[in-house]
């Protein structure tokens, strides 16, 4: 049963006795949905994979998406990236490593006033494409910055 | 895990920026141990909710791909001094670790 977090809103109807207990105002959706880790988007293997687990079928390139990000970081192991998104009604922001093992980051879920913007510090394997997904009225952005990462100190 | 998390919240116009500094050693599964050659099991934060004045603003799932010793940085709007914060961590070994802050 491992619903991604989206698609388990979208296909409520199948979800059974969890989906009764929300309606009928038991559990509040927020509490249902923290404590599901989306295990099959993060343990995918490929970028496609991590987005269809996280119900991105299709996302447009947006300028209005900005990624803060070194364009050479020394050190894979701490690498700070920070995303700015001017989209109005942007409810979510998800952060892939499209060269990681596992390329999916994180995915930030924002409600109740805050903004389209998230900062943190990622581990990278190796020089790649940063890549972030925004929602926004139901719709996906995307934006991509490449991070070239430096192993052994020079070079790269 | 009774290891102290560090809230800042400070108002910057009219958005409350929020930044957490948390401890955690954020272990990939994929280390080996230098003395026994032996996989370090994964053990990382999955799940992060922040709150304000107890109604949820950033409920983020997370990867082993966040740095050891995670920082999460957010704003939020319409949030004002002396409001409430609350930030909540859950790893995958089930441990659980929330501080609390004033935005100033």
């Amino acid at each position: 049963m491992n619903f991604a977090r989206r698609t388990f809103i979208k296909g409520a109807g199948a979800a059974g006795t969890v989906a009764v207990a929300v309606a009928a105002g038991l559990i509040k959706p927020t509490e249902v949905l923290a404590s599901e880790w989306n295990k099959a988007a993060f343990e995918a293997k490929g970028v496609a994979d991590a987005l269809k687990a996280i119900g991105v079928a299709s996302a447009a390139d947006s300028k209005d998406i900005q990624i803060k990000a070194p364009d050479i970081a020394e050190n894979g192991a701490v690498v700070p990236v920070e995303v700015t998104s001017n989209i109005a009604g942007t409810e979510a922001i998800a952060l892939l490593v499209e060269k990681n093992a596992t390329p999916l980051v994180a995915d930030f879920a924002l409600s109740n006033g805050a903004v389209g913007y998230v900062s943190t510090r990622i581990k990278m394997g190796q020089t790649s494409n940063v890549r972030v997904v925004v929602k926004a009225g139901g719709k996906y952005y995307a934006a991509v910055k490449e991070v070239k990462v430096t192993i052994g100190g020079c070079g790269g | 895990m009774a290891e102290p998390m560090r809230i800042r919240a400070t108002m910057a116009g009219d958005v409350a920026d929020i930044k957490v500094l948390m401890n955690h050693p954020m272990e990939t599964g994929q280390r080996k141990d230098a003395k026994t050659g032996q996989l370090i099991p994964a053990h990382f934060i999955q799940t992060v909710k922040a709150e304000v004045n107890g109604k949820t603003v950033l409920d983020a799932q997370w990867s082993v791909a966040i740095s050891r010793n995670p920082f999460l940085g957010f704003k939020v709007k319409g949030a004002k001094a002396g409001d409430k914060v609350t930030v909540s961590w859950t790893d995958n070994k089930g441990d659980k670790n929330s501080a609390e802050a004033t935005v100033a």
